[in-house]
């Protein structure tokens, strides 16, 4: 029998018993359902992760010195721990010397950043993301102003209480009202507001518009880090080869400021985002395993559900199976008849697992901080999956019918 | 067994159905391994059939030879549990001998695997049963289809053959119909139609008529009747005397042997009939 004609027979006979074959498709249904809501959210955080996070927070061909590790992935012994706090602090000549030795092209600024308190006279006080640094700053972060403008190396220089703020700090200080040349108290200290940066969004729920940025020589250098010294030196170059030689460059200075032999360990960091990119790596592996069992459980129910129902098919269709054996049918007609069938409707269910994942991971990522992606791949693999599971659930009983005597078959009421 | 008629003239009589005669088929059916001449469509040797019911063995059948030529309008009689069934599901190759040989058109099928046989069945072979055995949930087109589907034709063709089958039982306006909207004679004039579809060597018929009327049993003879004056190779079961009268030759079995085989003639005057 042509293969076009078995699938006839197997929708009509879908259509024919519409109720009991959406019970028997539930199983499949579920399982294809959570598999595509699981595999959308984990692929939306991972592209998540390497576009958003590492692209924009922590930066395509750019790195950080820093005392010890900003992000920690994974364990770190207490010892690790122990040998971090013992490194020197860095402190801005050091950066200095190294914004220097960099290959021309290259953008570096000091990053200095912590929670203080901003007040204004127009709102309650509240906890702002601050951040001291450099004019490059906003190069490297690509940061566009909506008004206003950035500071400059004069304002660096002298310390000048300016401020760039975010939309959200913006709308929360200043409601319906210019910031511009409006007055921030930030840790008590009045700052003169000179622009607004651009909307950034939001990262995993988090607003990355609730922050405010000022020279880190500025009255809140002090209260980021009252011992003088740096959290990091953000370093952005222009492609990955340009990467490297900064960073080979950079690690050359500060192991010759510091005086290091060649067998000591350096005792700074120089972060990038590949290590964050692996960790993501390994965690997007782990979660794929780990979240796809739960669906494996359902798709073997629904393997065990449509074995079952085509066990009864073919027990009812008994006479029709000797009916078409009488008229001709070889055991492979018979075979791949009872197949198609299995096939059909656990792709049929696989297929409204889709849609229903989608939509799910669609919800999911509507009503909370997770991202979702449906990933084309996953719908493949879901499809393959709901062919699949019908091929194997169908073999038994398909195999049984086929090989049914005709006579007694016939003989069926 | 009456060798009356042994002798006559079998081929070429005016207005009546060619028939074989006793001593042709003697010929045939006593030569083990033989393979018989094309002429024949039918022939058995020593065919047996025997059920294992738990360690009790029923001889359906103890050893069968029945020769049948082309053309030729058979009529199968027999008190019941004499073995006609048996006999028409192993000439339809429905099932296979305990022993003995069967010769389909000078192919020995008493020893083909079940996928070879339901190329038999598809190709020579159409099966007409007493319940019809009609798919209740397809149209008579498609009913009459299926053994088209199995034989690898091409949908437009299916169509075309299967509405003229329907057409030569004067079904083509029920085509459409599902068997639960036909009434009995109709359902077995779709499913004469489905046997003849695939033009098959010989058309079987396991007590057609045992299911309908009296009426509507005469008016399907007529259809098999109409069919072997056409040329159409037909055996038939039935255990009605009139009915076995339409046909030129009548097999009587009794407890898996051929009791009689002769012309009509002898059978009417045997019971009566003539
Ligand atoms: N599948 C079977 N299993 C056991 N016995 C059977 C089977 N089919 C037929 N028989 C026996 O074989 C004999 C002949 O049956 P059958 O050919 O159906 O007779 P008829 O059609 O002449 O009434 C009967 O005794 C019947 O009980
Ligand atoms: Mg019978």
């Amino acid at each position: 029998m042509p293969f076009f004609e078995a699938i006839k027979l197997a929708l009509s006979q879908i259509r024919v018993q519409k109720l009991k074959s959406f019970f028997t498709l539930l199983g499949v249904m579920i399982g294809v359902m959570f598999l595509i809501a699981v595999v959308s959210i984990v692929e939306g955080m991972s592209r998540y992760m390497t576009e958003e996070f590492a692209g924009r927070i922590l930066g395509v061909n750019q790195f950080t010195l820093r005392r010890s590790p900003n992000m920690q992935f994974g364990d770190v012994s207490e010892e690790t721990w122990r040998a971090w706090a013992r490194r020197p602090r860095i402190y801005p000549p050091e950066a200095k010397q190294v914004r220097d030795a960099l290959p021309s092209g290259t953008h570096a600024a000091i990053e200095n950043i912590n929670f203080l308190t901003a007040e204004s006279v127009f709102a309650r006080p509240r906890q702002v993301m601050s951040v001291g640094t450099e004019p490059e700053y906003f190069d490297i972060k690509k940061y566009r102003l909506t008004s206003g403008r950035a500071f400059s190396e004069q304002e660096v220089l002298r310390g000048s209480p300016v401020v760039v703020i975010g939309v959200d700090v913006a709308e929360h200080f200043f409601p319906n009202l210019d910031p511009l040349g409006r007055e921030l108290r930030i840790v008590g200290q009045p700052f003169q507001v000179i622009g607004v940066l651009e909307k950034q969004g939001s990262l995993f729920g988090f607003s990355l518009d609730r922050f405010a940025i000022a020279p880190y020589t500025s009255p809140i250098g002090n209260h980021i880090n009252p011992r003088g010294d740096i959290d990091g030196l953000v370093v952005q170059a222009m492609d990955e080869v340009v990467l490297g030689d900064a960073m080979e460059e950079t690690r050359g200075v500060m192991r010759s400021i510091r005086r290091l032999q060649p067998s000591d360990p350096d005792n700074f960091e120089l972060e990038t985002s590949a290590g964050a990119l692996s960790f993501f790596a390994q965690l997007k592996g782990k979660l794929v395993v780990f979240g796809t069992a739960l669906p494996a459980i359902g798709l073997i129910v629904g393997a065990l559900v449509i074995m079952n129902i085509m066990l009864v098919a073919v027990a009812e269709r008994t006479r029709e199976i000797g009916i078409r054996k009488a008229l001709g049918a070889r055991r492979r007609d018979i075979m791949r008849q009872f197949l198609v069938e299995a096939a059909t409707l656990s792709l049929f269910g696989a297929a409204i697992g889709i849609v229903l994942g989608a939509a799910m991971a669609k919800l999911i990522a509507a009503t909370t901080p997770l991202p979702a992606a449906v990933a084309l791949w996953s719908v493949i693999a879901a499809l393959a999956v709901g062919a699949g599971v019908g091929i194997v659930a169908g073999i038994y009983p398909a195999n049984r019918a086929a090989r049914m005597d005709p006579i007694l078959a016939l003989r069926q009421e | 067994m009456s060798d009356t008629y042994s002798g006559d003239t079998t081929l070429g009589i005016t207005g009546e159905h060619a028939i074989s005669s006793t001593a042709e088929r003697r010929a045939v059916v006593t030569s083990p391994g033989a393979t018989p001449s094309r002429e024949w469509v039918i022939v058995t040797r020593g065919l047996k059939r025997e059920y294992d019911m738990g360690g009790e063995v029923v001889r359906a059948l103890r050893g069968v030879d029945v020769a049948i030529r082309r053309n030729e309008y058979v009529a199968i009689m027999g008190p019941s549990g004499s073995g006609k069934s048996t006999l028409m599901n192993l000439i339809g190759c429905l099932d296979t001998p305990t022993a003995g040989e069967y010769w389909l058109n000078g192919v020995l099928v008493s020893k083909m695997e079940d996928d070879e046989l339901a190329r038999v069945r598809n190709k020579e072979i159409g099966f007409v049963f007493q319940t019809f055995n009609l798919l209740p949930r397809a149209t008579a087109l498609h009913n009459v289809e299926l053994p088209l589907v199995y034989a690898g034709i091409p949908a437009d063709e299916r169509k075309k053959r299967a509405k003229e089958a329907l057409e030569a039982v004067q079904l083509d306006n029920r085509m459409h119909h599902k068997p639960n909207e036909l009434s009995g004679g109709q359902r077995q004039r779709v499913a004469i139609a489905r046997a003849l579809v695939n033009r098959p060597s010989i058309l079987l018929a396991d007590e057609p008529t045992g299911n309908l009327d009296s009426a509507t049993s005469t008016e399907i003879m007529k259809v098999f009747e109409s069919l072997a004056r056409s040329g159409q190779t037909v055996i038939m079961v039935t255990h009605e005397a009139d009915i076995a009268a339409h046909a030129r030759r009548v097999v009587v079995l009794r407890d898996g042997l051929i009791a009689s085989d002769d012309r009509r003639e002898a059978f009417k005057a045997q019971v009566g009939l003539a």
